[in-house]
């Protein structure tokens, strides 16, 4: 098997703050090949935004330590120079961050933003950037983008602020696109036009992506692998639909059953995850989703509070749970009879 | 744009004619008379009425008021000093010279200092308090926030002497405050107000360091500025072109105001110092009941600030492509 093309091994972002050390992720590894979209799922503050920012080194090294190991196109990210970063940084890989409107500087045009990403790493002249980012705007659906191009982020509606965001992010051709929630703040004709954009644009540069959402059903729409995270850790991964046909750990099946199924019976009531997400300054010892999770006592000897349970992968599938195959066969049961029926 | 203009201009006059009327209707509160002072020891019915003529205060209020304006406008007439041409601001009560002449006489001196001191703690309080800001929590950042913390709490009068003392009078370093006109000799306007401009901007260039500090600690926070990193732009670029762009508007706002108050007279200082500017001469019109001094620099101070509005919308419009003018 050839090197992928992302690879992360054990990464490691703690942040040092006044009340201590914050593991927001702690130990995750993925690979990603070119062409491919790997959907990370999770709660808010699961580390799926920390680990995309460590990817690209924009967390402040003042209060961060990271710890293990980022190979892009097998070069070395985490000890990297700030120089080396920069001149891979919206080039190689870029991001598209989730609030496109405060995401784009109000001070400068849209074109201004795009062009200045494309001179920063091509070189080339004020005008050919121009010209670049006027095709960039045209190819992501921007209605006459020679004249838009001058326009500021305030007065683009906010679709079109996403497709400009998106448009700066691939100007340079990147191999790697990170797109931190890019359709949150949009409703839902919109979402699925900016989904369809990036489907399109990775099929015709053989980008790869990596999704970040909270979102299973736009996990269910663009991601060909999901990688679901809890408490700065990978707690399931697989094809989308093994995880999502076929949870393989308790927390993944909250996620499911939270969410309401168009083709379901009407009156039966959604089943949210009690509780609240874990801190990660003081994390639950043992199976950080343990203090939350409905099945810690089918496991014999209370392992899900003492042991870190493993992430076995085979294949690209596996999961962190102490319940073993056949116990989960049984538990889960209920899920697919009220999924798939 | 030039509807704007229009629309502010017609404002601001508005606000003048405001304050120019309250300051007329609060001296005659005071319950000193003018003429009665003026008049002197033995002063007769006649010789009060007689004086009251002369200083054109022999009417009621409202035509007193509009007399002074109707001066501003066409020019006025008095019986002891002739004719005033447009814009007339009146004789003083005190020393009978027209009151535009010792403005315009008093007025470069205020400009000078305001300007002077503006350089000085513009450089160094916006300066300091962007080190402040990219060394954040760092020593630097500590000395800096303490130092303007100190110097915020200071008060002129204390420096103003304690500088004199030391670095005029001990050392020999700088040369005593005095005002030379810049037409004159630049290098004496220079050495001759180095002094006071230290002084005055070192409680500015205190609170200027705090708040470019902490607009630029904002700033830098922002979503955008993140992005900008994203695109692989340098640390420096990202300071300059868009966390600085985003801290600049508040502090352009806040500079405005500021200099349109010291162009209105820098009281303390000037008395500080002895230099003969507009706070000196509205502190002795107080205190001598000189209505038409005192109408005079309300409203030269008023207009300052008036006009310093006016272009920190327009500029701030310029800086922030969001804020529309109209």
């Amino acid at each position: 098997m050839s090197t992928p093309f992302l690879s992360l091994r054990d990464l490691k972002v703690h942040f040092s703050t006044e009340d201590g050390v914050v593991k927001a992720v702690d130990g995750l590894s993925f690979d990603l090949e070119k062409g491919k979209t790997l959907g990370i799922v999770g709660e808010s503050g699961s580390g799926k935004s920390v680990t995309n920012m460590a990817i690209l080194g924009l967390h402040d090294p003042r209060n961060t330590t990271m710890d293990g190991e980022i190979l892009l196109d097998g070069k070395e990210l985490i000890h990297a120079s700030e120089s080396e970063l920069e001149k891979l940084r919206g080039n190689k890989m870029s991001m598209i961050f989730q609030d496109a409107l405060a995401s784009l500087s109000p001070y400068h045009t849209i074109g201004a933003q795009i062009a200045e990403t494309y001179r920063k790493h091509t070189g080339v002249s004020k005008k050919e950037a121009r010209a670049r980012a006027i095709e960039m705007l045209r190819r992501v659906g921007i209605p006459q983008p020679d004249i838009r191009v001058d326009d500021y982020p305030h007065q683009f509606s906010g679709g079109m602020r996403q497709r400009a965001m998106i448009a700066m992010a691939l100007v340079c051709d990147p191999e790697l696109l990170i797109a931190d929630e890019p359709t949150t703040a949009l409703d839902v004709t919109v979402q699925a036009q900016i989904m369809d954009l990036l489907k399109d644009l990775q099929q015709e540069f053989g980008t790869a992506i990596i999704f970040i959402t909270h979102d299973l059903g736009v996990i269910a729409d663009i991601a060909d692998d999901v990688l679901v995270m809890y408490g700065g850790r990978c707690v399931e991964r697989g094809t989308k639909k093994q995880v999502l046909s076929a949870p393989d750990h308790p927390y993944t099946l909250g996620l499911l059953n939270s969410m309401p199924s168009l083709d379901g019976a009407v009156d039966v009531p959604l089943s949210p995850i009690p509780g609240s997400p874990p801190s990660l300054l003081n994390p639950p010892s043992g199976c950080r989703f343990h203090p939350r999770c409905g099945f810690t006592e089918k496991v014999t000897g209370g392992l899900c509070s003492t042991e870190r349970p493993a992430l076995e992968v085979a294949e690209g599938r596996g999961s962190a749970c102490h319940l073993t195959a056949d116990q989960k066969r049984d538990l889960f049961a209920d899920f697919a009879a009220t999924r798939h029926n | 744009m030039l509807r704007f203009l229009i629309r502010r201009t017609l404002g601001a006059a508005v606000i003048l004619l405001i304050i120019s009327a309250l300051v007329f209707v609060l001296f005659y509160a005071a319950p000193r008379d003018p003429a009665r002072i003026a008049c002197g020891k033995v002063c007769t019915p006649e010789t009060l009425a007689l004086v009251k003529k002369n200083l054109g205060i022999d009417h009621s209020l409202p035509v007193q008021y509009w007399d002074w304006l109707k001066g501003l406008f066409v020019g006025r007439d008095y019986t002891s000093f002739g004719h005033c041409d447009a814009p007339c601001l009146g004789y003083s009560f005190q020393n009978r010279e027209p009151v535009l002449a010792t403005i315009e006489d008093r007025f470069p001196t205020t400009l000078s200092l305001a300007l002077g001191s503006s350089v000085v703690f513009l450089i160094f309080g916006v300066g300091t308090g962007m080190l402040a800001a990219v060394k954040q929590g760092k020593a630097l950042d500590k000395i800096a926030s303490s130092a303007s913390l100190i110097a915020s709490s200071m008060q002129i009068f204390v420096i103003g002497v304690l500088a004199t003392y030391l670095f005029v009078d001990q050392l020999h370093l700088l040369d005593r405050a005095n005002y030379t006109p810049f037409t004159e000799d630049p290098g004496k306007w220079f050495t001759g107000l180095l002094v006071p401009w230290l002084v005055l901007s070192l409680i500015f260039t205190a609170n200027y360091t705090r708040m470019t500090r902490s607009q630029m600690v904002e700033s830098l926070s922002e979503d955008f500025v993140r992005t900008a990193r994203a695109k692989g732009l340098s640390r420096r670029t990202v300071f300059f072109r868009f966390a600085w762009r985003g801290a600049m508007g508040p502090i352009i706002t806040i500079f405005g105001l500021d200099l349109g108050q010291l162009l209105g007279g820098a009281i303390i200082t000037e008395y500080t110092f002895s230099l003969q500017g507009i706070g000196a001469l509205s502190v002795k019109a107080v205190s001598t009941n000189d209505l038409p001094v005192l109408l005079g620099v309300v409203l030269v101070a008023a207009a300052a600030i008036v006009i310093f509005n006016i272009i920190v919308d327009a500029v701030y419009a310029l800086v922030d492509p969001r804020v529309r003018l109209a």
